[in-house]
């Protein structure tokens, strides 16, 4: 079972931080296909937020089909999310390269972050797939 | 699956109250419609009629001008199928928490639910402490038992209510803890709260509300909780009700009130043609909140305010223009429209958790 921990001063809506804490869950195999959510009202009580919340986020996560709602039932996992790093080489080593570069035009450690959150931002604006 | 149900819990319209003693109006013309399902927060500065709004809601006290609504008929004909809480907890002193349960079942048997009461009342170990040694095997739990026996230092959390306290011997949490347990006992379709968290210590805070949710969650109990606390509502309330000058200023949809509102900062220019909640500057540079209406011209740095930031802004310029993202809806003409004292049992009253001194009589002797 997943436990949510709700950052309310993050900034991140919070049915946003649900749906990254249960897709966290996902890659790192401590939710499974066939395991069941926690329901609302459980959520809810451990949480203290609004129970519209919690049923926002699993509509989103049905919606890319994650899980599935079965009538009276609850919420189940229909499909992990695994996502091997090995994949990603061609697209690391061009993020290193981009860094490198970076750092030789002299930009610091704070300013490629926020280069990089602001087109982040634009081209993934939060709540977007 | 949507928590939002058919219906209209709470609505007003035209609504007015004023005390004699008290110079003008506590509440004039206010008209608001809330739909069933939600959890609303009803927040203002102090003596704004937060409380009378509720007094009202509840039956208590008679409007002077216009109708108040509750689940769809009179307060008094509603009277079984909401709870209400007054900010002051009124409880029989001389009671003990157990008997105090069970004066709530006795007025309330047909909807009693004495697990969740107990539940709320003795907190969420209960279970634990008080099942194994009195057994639920004879329906009974620990209530009905010897009242005196402790079950123990290391099963029940520091300041956990015991059923055979009595309730003058608690502290203004503690109390909170047995108004809430009597709400929620009676299994309400609507809970009106007044400063519901005011008394509570950060834990049983948290823990009161995630009932309070998870109560709605399950069986989509429609919440008002008044509150001057903003922060501690960001996140819990999906409608909001901001109250001034005797009426509602802001209402709806956290959310959308947010969406509604841009937050502007750039160099000092002219803002005419914008509805301009607060403004404020250093000479060259100024910071507006705006209505979002007229989307602002090039060359302003724009932001989303925070509901905190909102509501403040919204507080220190009375002048601001009224704004609701739901038009309130006319109530329907000749339908029982009129306002009325109650005619409930008397019993009812304490069951509610209403146990204000005026009891049903309903006329000016509610002192705010």
């Amino acid at each position: 079972m997943v436990e949510y921990r709700i950052d309310r001063r993050s900034g991140v809506a919070t049915y946003v931080q649900i749906v990254q804490q249960t897709k966290q869950a996902l890659r790192l195999g401590v939710l499974e296909p066939g395991d069941k959510l926690p329901t609302a009202r459980e959520v809810v009580e451990a949480t203290a937020i609004n129970p519209n919340t919690v049923l926002k986020a699993y509509r989103e996560l049905e919606r890319e089909g994650l899980v599935e709602a079965r009538r009276g039932l609850g919420t189940f996992v229909r499909r992990s999310l695994g996502s091997a790093p090995a994949d990603h080489t061609a697209l690391r080593s061009k993020l290193t390269a981009w860094l490198d570069e970076a750092r030789k035009e002299g930009l610091e450690r704070e300013d490629i972050s926020a280069l990089f959150t602001s087109v982040l931002d634009e081209k993934c604006p939060e709540g977007e797939r | 699956m949507n928590r939002d149900g058919e219906g209209t819990a709470l609505e007003a319209v035209g609504l007015g109250k004023r005390y004699r003693r008290r110079r003008g109006h506590v509440l004039r013309d206010c008209s608001f419609r809330l739909p069933a399902g939600r959890i609303c927060a009803l927040v203002g500065p102090n003596g704004t009629g937060k409380s009378t709004l509720l007094a009202l809601a509840a039956g208590l006290t008679r409007p002077t001008e216009g109708t108040v609504r509750v689940l769809g008929t009179t307060p008094a004909r509603a009277r079984e199928r909401f709870a209400y809480v007054a900010q002051a907890k009124p409880l029989p002193p001389q009671l003990t928490v157990a008997a105090t349960l069970r004066l709530g079942a006795e007025l309330n048997r047909a909807r009693w639910d004495r697990t969740t009461a107990e539940r709320i009342a003795y907190g969420p170990e209960y279970g634990r402490a008080y099942g194994p040694e009195y057994g639920d095997t004879a329906g009974r739990t620990a209530p009905d038992l010897d009242l005196d026996l402790d079950p123990g230092p290391d099963l029940v959390r520091e300041g956990a209510l015991r059923p055979g306290d009595r309730i003058r011997s608690l502290s203004g949490g503690q109390r909170t803890r047995v108004a809430l347990a009597l709400a929620f006992g009676k299994r309400p379709e609507l809970m009106l709260l007044d400063e519901p968290m005011a008394d509570l210590d950060p834990l049983a805070r948290r823990e009161l509300l995630g009932a309070l949710l998870g109560e709605a969650a399950e069986h989509g109990t429609t919440i008002v909780m008044s509150s001057h606390v903003i922060a501690e509502l960001e996140g819990v309330c999906d409608h909001l009700f901001l109250m001034g000058g005797g009426r509602i200023r802001l209402g709806g949809d956290p959310e959308r009130l947010l969406a509604a509102h841009t937050l502007l900062t750039g160099p000092a220019r002219d803002l005419s043609g914008h509805t301009v909640v607060e403004s404020h500057g250093t000479g060259r540079q100024l910071t507006a909140l705006i209505r979002t209406d007229h989307p602002p011209t090039d060359g302003w740095e724009t932001a989303a305010p925070s509901l905190e930031e909102l509501l403040l802004a919204h507080l220190r310029n009375p002048e601001a223009p009224d704004l609701f993202t739901e038009e309130p809806e006319k109530a329907d003409e000749g339908d029982e429209a009129g306002p009325t004292g109650g005619t409930g049992d008397p019993g009812t009253t304490a069951a509610t958790g209403v146990t204000g001194e005026t009891g049903e009589t309903g006329e000016e002797n509610v002192r705010p």
